[in-house]
């Protein structure tokens, strides 16, 4: 990839964004006319084409952010850190529109919003560690170290999540539940509709991730700037006195 | 022994700084127990509903008064910069993490011990036929919440608004924790009572996995 900091070839980028942009729409066009209407649940099953590949986008956005949090851990090089924020940033959105097809798909198929249900709770669970992450990163100002700290938190909210499901498991088998989905194998015309909304969901991700770390680096780049300037401004600074970029405008 | 001997001695500095005060074991104290009896009122519960509400409760208490308890193991250390001498000490970085987690672990389950027996008699509970296995149970549960808090506590110390910051961090992450503790206890207060190995085994993995992660990790939050 080009340094981000080179101007972006806007003709590029609208091709892209096109590009996505077709693929959401005809992905859309194929949730709602081309795959089979399911024979228990009917129609409303037809929002399984956007839930699932949110929710798959989400997992493979806290999963680049996790590897890119011990990349930047193992290596110091600022891109890993843009990366893992950009890519936590981009993800979060994308549990709530789980978290809410969910329920409009579960209350006339279970009868009930929502449900303390294994992966339900664990996603939510998941969602709150990552909204923490960017949280903590608006709070602390100094960039070297916010990028170390959040990324140790990454790690931490990383590690939690199979445990939080794995507990969550447990404790509900204790305890009644609805019965979840039609059992057996899935169509296969709903199995490639489903591969193709994932796939325009991936896309609008790339683009906006893309966007986002591009963001992050040309931020970087602005307090790294600001601090040369600064530190031009008053040569003597005290040993082991940081100065913060976001003090020295 | 390259990591036990300064784990052990800045255990013992740990140790002596909290009881020349016992600023942490008093008002982890009187917080849990406030929390105890404030839950008592708010619902008024009969016997059968103690033995399945009150570990929850106990353990609900417990992790607040951590999460705050917690937050000054690392910005006491800021007061006169002596974490920099710490780290200036030729020795494993995790040696200063883990002497602040057995000694966080220390004063929780001193609390306890003190917070126990006053559960029982508050919430009409018999826990002594169970001593044992209620013992084994706390420890990781314990263990659970100081690893993690300990932690986090050397991360929110670096942010703003670090009071708030500590439990927001540390109570989604300290889910799995909670659910399998609350739950091993509640096991242990049925008739007859059983301890289910595995919430154990979910509290032990707890316990590894974040001590590892910890041993990993950890000492990117103490360099400067």
């Amino acid at each position: 990839m080009a340094s981000p900091l080179q101007r972006e070839r806007s003709g590029m980028l609208a091709v892209e964004t096109l590009a996505v942009a077709a693929l959401l729409g005809f992905a859309g066009y194929a949730a709602l006319f081309i795959a089979p209407t399911e024979a228990t649940m009917g129609l409303i099953q037809r929002i399984f084409y956007f839930h699932v590949p949110s929710g798959w986008t989400a997992f493979v956005a806290f999963f680049i952010s996790f590897f890119a949090s011990i990349a930047y851990l193992r290596t110091r090089a600022p891109k890993w850190d843009w990366l893992a924020v950009s890519s936590a940033e981009i993800g979060v959105p994308f549990i709530p529109v789980m978290l809410v097809t969910g329920p409009i798909w579960a209350k006339p198929v279970w009868g009930i919003w929502w449900t303390w249900d294994a992966r339900l709770t664990s996603t939510f669970v998941l969602w709150v560690l990552y909204v923490c992450y960017l949280l903590l990163r608006t709070l602390i100002d100094e960039p070297e170290r916010r990028a170390v700290v959040s990324a140790v938190f990454g790690v931490f909210a990383a590690f939690d999540v199979p445990l939080v499901y794995f507990s969550i498991w447990f404790f509900r088998t204790q305890h009644p539940q609805p019965v979840i989905g039609p059992g057996g194998s899935l169509d296969p015309t709903m199995r490639n509709v489903l591969l193709l909304c994932w796939a325009a969901m991936l896309g609008l991700f790339a683009i906006l991730l893309r966007q986002r770390y591009r963001l992050e680096a040309l931020r970087y780049e602005v307090a790294r700037i600001r601090l040369e300037g600064s530190r031009r401004a008053e040569p003597v600074l005290p040993v082991g006195k940081r100065v913060n970029p976001e003090m020295a405008k | 022994m390259p990591f036990v001997r300064p784990a052990s001695i800045l255990l013992g500095k740990e140790l002596r700084t909290e009881f020349r005060t016992r600023e942490l074991l008093a008002t982890t104290l009187v917080f849990v127990l406030i929390t105890l009896v404030l839950f008592s009122f708010t619902f008024d519960p009969t016997a059968a509903e103690s033995r399945r509400f009150g570990p929850g409760l106990l353990w609900l208490a417990l992790l607040f008064a951590g999460s705050l308890m917690l937050h000054p193991s690392f910005t006491r250390e800021q007061v006169n910069d002596t974490l920099s001498a710490l780290r200036m000490a030729p020795i494993d970085p995790f040696a200063i993490l883990a002497s602040k987690i057995l000694a966080n672990s220390c004063f929780l389950l001193l609390a306890e011990i003190i917070l126990l027996p006053v559960f029982a008699v508050l919430y009409n509970l018999g826990l002594l036929p169970v001593l044992g296995r209620l013992i084994v149970v706390f420890v990781l549960g314990t263990l659970a919440l100081s690893t993690v808090g300990t932690v986090f506590s050397a991360i929110s110390s670096q942010a703003r608004m670090r009071e708030l910051l500590l439990p927001l961090l540390l109570l989604p992450l300290l889910t799995p924790a909670l659910i399998a503790s609350v739950e091993a206890t509640v096991g242990l207060l049925d008739d007859p009572p059983s301890l289910s190995p595995v919430w154990v085994g979910v509290l032990v993995s707890f316990d590894v996995i974040f001590l590892t992660v910890s041993w990993l990790f950890g000492e990117y939050l103490l360099e400067e």
